[in-house]
């Protein structure tokens, strides 16, 4: 095992190549010795005794003679306790902060083992976040993956930062929780801001952070979100806590992928992004959950800025395939000054239907849901026709909606960002804005709902009035 | 033969594994590779390496392990057992590897696809002397409340029956009968094995002519699917794929569902899981489970089984095809599939067609669709395959291979839109860009079981959706308040149409499965009221006057308040509404004579 090779045949990008290798085995680490400097590396793929590897660190300062290399002998595997809990690691897990190596209960394979379905627990416990859009509309369900779709220069970092404050679970003490924080070629200040956050709300010894920084090598992006997650699965499943995911920027990652690809020479699919990045990134997703008969869970919140803001573009696309829904920010909001600028119709949760309602939220929620999002929709049709014949010529009704759309984007979605919204304070406000329509407008509701919760009109319009 | 020939490993790249050594690979055998035993399969052969596709993750493989030759193609364990299973996508008990590697799903588990030591009681049907043929059913299995599984004997092999057991309770691997052709002794069990990649034979096809029934009236009114037809789901995410196959899974009417989970969500299948056990199939109230079978492989299970699983899928759905059965598979999603086939493709350096996909994408899928189709089975019964395919198409847009690929190989298509699920209308199939081929093949079902004039009804419907998208072009330029009044009218019973006959609510108890009856009394009360309003329109009296009783309202929520077996319900309501319109004359009438006057 203990074999040295002296030398490579070949580097290119952030790969080297090794020859003459005796033994090797697919995806085995290596470690890379350039005079004090001890490189990590590993083995991508294998031809006979030829071997393809990747440097974390980048390939700079190597060259074909200067390096020794040493096969490790096994995979990628992470030393993992409860002391991990307020630590700062790299993107490969090794210690940041100047507090020394993590003295570890045990070691895990970062690339984990897909979660046999049959063996999954179906989440239906509801997240409050607070935050009324969310509650309301998409709500956060633990277990579940939930990305937030954002553009650069949209606050989605403090949104992240406000659900990690304000997340709660009915009826269940917080004690519980736990935080796992991967940062992917973010900025050094984004990494600050969330440390400074999680430290002033007091959660920063339930935090770990990985962060691979936007300066850091490329090659060691691909595992941050792996050792994260695997420091999670240690969490959730071992240690029975609820474990909250933030990777931010799933973007950074994809590109990272991408960059790899191109230098390993394989055949590009769409927009140059390798033919699997839809399986990756499915390996990451996937491993939120929960499991029969263990009281942990992961839920993630994967945070990835549209190129360009356009949703169609792979990442959000093969993304909006694999996660349970999708929270997608907007400029136009965020330029009115509408804080969580989020959008709300191409939003979704697809858990939201199993935890919400009688006995988990209350009995109107989904129908109210559905109401808010179909007259929402039409508020923006209306709009469409306003542009062209101007709002004067609007139709009566269609005149009560362009108020409708004013007064739930600047009292419902709109928040501030210290503010906390309890569901039913939520909930209430959903059928005080709903009232400002005629009550057959409400197509999506029971009449005994209608009966119960709609309000006097004009009490409605009179609260609303200077926002219509 | 088996153990002794094989090969070494050379070179690993993910899931391909070349493979070199003297031994003379079969393309698309199964082999053994490593020393963990991993399942792979031969597809390449070249003059000195053999290139080899793993279903599992390969971490850990070495060059200079052993490749062993298994000497057939990959293939499935047919048998009792399978109903009410849930699998991986090569056909292995996901609840065994459960048993054997915990939560998570660990590697090189080689084990009994079927349950070998299960007991299952037979009830021969051939006696010594028989004259058999391939197909022929030689006994009986109740494989679940709502399934009998009828044995039969392998495609390919016949002869005279020599011995037969008597009936009891035996396992699937023990003879049952025994035929003889010639010198040559066949020992038949209940279990028997086929090559997922070959279509099981049959006699002959026979034409489609009766509809898979869904209880879904978008689709069983307006684009619905043959028994043995082939239909496509495109939908971006989020536009209800997923929901759509589910509905579908719990109440057409077949008598078998295969449903495929195609590299999709881990939680998606646990709901199908928690959900069919409760559900109950209205046709013999027993749980929906009873006829299900799963395949299951998510989208973070290893890719090369991602491209296998849908050939297990089809080929458990010819065996209970070839039973007599009426199957349904669901493949959710086709694309998942297309880029398994994509990535596999890409490291073999293949050189690409379209948007990176194998030149081949197209003959795969075609072969896959043609598996479908109503057929005379080799013992002279009939049975069918539907196949009902979700396709995830890129960035939402259609013109993507495999989308338009799948277009030309299928009959009935029903687009998601992603505008309609915005509003939240669920099943967000567009009706102006869906179709189905299979409507004249049908319509003699429908006149026959229906009602006469049900196509009649059907295309007035259509007619009217027509309408007012033609009119809803006007509206985005100048608002709807200057049209005249019978435009006006058509916006009106659009709507309705819209609201309270295509949107169906999956969650309420009474909306989630509509008899086709039913659909039929929705249609014509909505004309109904449709005619009478017009009657009154063209006497002058304006649409909102109408409006203002809220008989529109009236009938849109007819699909909560009328019960699926209560088919009167629907003459009080077009009575009520016709009095409530003579009504509105009346007072018109009256209004007109005092101007007269």
């Amino acid at each position: 095992m203990n074999l040295e090779y002296v030398g490579l045949k070949e580097i290119s990008g952030p790969l080297v190549v090794l020859e003459g290798v005796k033994d090797p085995s697919f995806e085995e680490m290596v470690e890379i010795t350039i005079g004090n400097e001890k490189l990590l590396g590993r083995i991508i793929e294998i031809n006979g005794d030829i071997c393809v590897v990747q440097v974390f660190e980048g390939t700079s300062g190597i060259s074909l003679a200067n390096t020794r290399t040493k096969l490790l002998g096994k995979p990628l595997k992470i030393p993992l306790s409860k002391e991990i809990f307020g630590r700062v690691l790299d993107g490969v897990g090794r210690p940041l902060d100047g507090f020394g190596e993590i003295y570890p209960e045990k070691y895990r394979d970062v690339n984990g083992q897909p979660i046999n379905p049959v063996e999954r627990e179906y989440p239906r416990n509801y997240i409050q976040t607070g935050i009324s859009t969310i509650d309301c509309l998409t709500t956060l369900i633990r277990g579940q993956k939930l990305p937030v779709f954002s553009g650069n220069g949209l606050p989605h970092n403090q949104l992240a930062v406000q659900i990690v404050k304000q997340a709660k679970i009915a009826d269940e003490s917080n004690d519980n929780f736990a935080i796992v924080f991967a940062a992917m070629g973010v900025k050094h200040d984004v990494a600050d801001y969330f440390r400074n956050s999680f430290r002033s709300s007091g959660v920063l010894d339930r935090v770990v952070m990985f962060l691979n920084l936007a300066n850091d090598p490329v090659v060691e992006r691909i595992v941050t979100p792996r050792c994260a997650l695997t420091a999670a699965e240690y969490l959730a499943f071992e240690k029975e806590m609820h474990v909250l995911v933030i990777l931010t920027d799933m973007s950074s990652y994809a590109e990272a992928l991408r960059e790899i690809s191109s230098s390993k020479g394989e055949i590009p699919s769409r927009k140059g992004y390798p033919g699997y990045l839809y399986s990756d990134l499915a390996s990451i997703y996937e491993r939120a959950g929960m499991i029969k008969g263990r009281k942990g869970s992961i839920t993630q919140i994967p945070i990835l800025t549209m190129p360009n803001d356009d949703i169609t573009h792979p990442i959000p696309d093969l993304t909006g395939y694999i996660t349970e829904g999708q929270i997608v920010l907007d400029r136009g909001l965020a330029s009115r000054g509408v804080y969580p600028p989020i959008s709300v119709l191409p939003s979704l949760s697809r858990l939201m239907k199993d935890g919400i309602g009688e006995g988990y939220t209350r009995e109107d929620h989904p129908g109210l849901a559905n109401q808010l999002f179909a007259a929402y929709a039409r508020v923006q049709d209306v709009r469409a026709l306003a542009s062209v014949i101007g709002e004067d010529e609007l139709s009566d009704l269609d005149k009560k909606y362009m108020g409708f759309g004013r007064a739930f984007e600047s009292q419902f979605i709109s928040q501030e960002f210290g503010e906390e919204r309890d569901i039913m304070e939520t909930l209430d406000l959903g059928w005080l804005l709903l009232s400002l329509l005629p009550r057959e407008e409400l197509d999506r509701l029971s009449p005994e709902l209608v009966d119960k919760y709609y309000t006097d009109p004009e009490e409605s319009e009179s609260r609303f009035r200077r926002w219509m | 033969m088996g153990v002794t020939s094989q090969g070494t490993i050379y070179g690993i790249n993910g899931p391909v594994v070349r493979v070199r050594g003297n031994h003379p690979f079969q393309m698309m055998e199964m082999v053994l590779v490593g020393n963990e035993r991993l399942i792979g399969e031969v597809i390449r052969v070249l003059e000195d390496e053999t290139i080899v596709q793993v279903y599992e993750n390969t971490t850990g493989l070495k060059p200079g392990e052993p490749v062993i030759s298994t000497g057939r193609p990959l293939t499935v364990k047919l048998g009792p057992g399978i109903i009410g299973n849930i699998f991986d996508g090569i056909e292995r008990p996901l609840t065994s590897i459960a048993e054997k590697t915990g939560p998570f799903i660990g590697r090189g588990t080689v084990m009994e696809n079927l349950d070998a030591e299960k007991l299952w009681d037979v009830k021969v049907l051939v006696r010594s002397g028989y004259e058999l043929k391939p197909g022929t059913v030689i006994a009986e299995v109740r494989e679940t409340p709502s399934v009998v599984h009828r044995v039969m004997v392998p495609p390919g092999i016949g002869g005279v029956v020599d011995e037969v057991v008597k009936d009891g309770s035996y396992p699937i691997t023990q003879a049952i009968v025994r035929i003889r052709n010639g010198k040559v002794i066949h020992d038949l069990a209940m279990v028997q094995e086929w090559p997922v990649r070959t279509p099981r034979p049959y006699k002959r096809r026979l034409s489609m002519n009766e509809p898979l029934i869904t209880g879904q009236r978008v689709i069983d009114s307006l684009f619905p699917i043959a028994k043995g037809g082939t239909a496509a789901i495109p939908g971006g995410f989020g536009t209800g794929k997923t929901l759509t196959q589910h509905q579908l899974a719990k109440w057409s009417n077949a008598d078998i569902i295969v449903y495929v989970g195609c590299g999709e969500r881990g939680n998606e299948i646990t709901q199908v899981l928690e959900d069919f056990p409760n559900l109950i199939d209205p046709r013999n109230n027993r749980p929906l489970m009873e006829r299900t079978v799963i395949i299951a492989n998510t989208s973070n299970m290893p890719v090369a089984a991602r491209e296998a699983s849908i050939y297990t899928g089809i080929t458990l759905a010819e065996y209970y095809r070839d039973m007599g059965y009426h199957v349904a598979v669901m493949a959710d999603s086709t694309s998942r599939w297309a880029e398994a086939l994509r990535e596999i493709s890409g490291r073999l350096e293949e050189m690409p067609a379209e948007e990176g996909f194998p030149a081949y994408l197209p003959s795969r899928l075609s072969e896959f669709y043609e598996r479908a189709g109503m057929v005379e089975t080799l013992n002279d019964s009939t049975g069918s395959i539907s196949i009902i395919g979700a396709v995830s198409p890129q960035g939402g847009d259609f013109s993507e291979p495999v989308t338009q690929n799948t277009k030309r190989f299928i009959r009935c298509f029903w687009a998601l839109d992603k505008s309609l699920a915005y509003t939240r209308h669920y099943p967000a199939i567009n009706w102006m860009d869906s179709y189905s081929e299979y409507t004249e093949e049908l319509k003699d079902w429908y006149i026959q079981n229906a009602a006469p004039d049900f196509m009649e009804k059907r295309e007035r419907i259509s007619r009217i959706l027509q309408e007012e998208s033609k009119l809803l072009e006007i509206v985005k330029l100048i608002g709807s308040d200057i049209l005249p009044n019978e435009q006006k009218l058509v916006l009106e019973s659009a709507r309705v149409i819209r609201q309270g006959f295509l949107q169906q609510n999956a969650y309420h108890e009474q909306d989630t499965y509509v008899p086709i009856i039913k659909q039929y009394h929705m249609m014509k009360s909505v004309l109904n009221l449709h005619d009478r309003a017009a009657k009154l329109v063209a006497k002058g009296i304006p649409v909102s006057v109408i409006k203002r009783t809220g008989v529109f309202e009236e009938v849109i929520k007819a699909k909560y308040t009328t019960s699926s077996d209560d088919m009167e319900a629907f003459e009080t309501l077009d009575s009520g509404i016709d009095s409530i319109l003579a009504g509105i004359e009346e007072g018109y009438r009256g209004t007109e004579r005092r101007r007269h006057a």
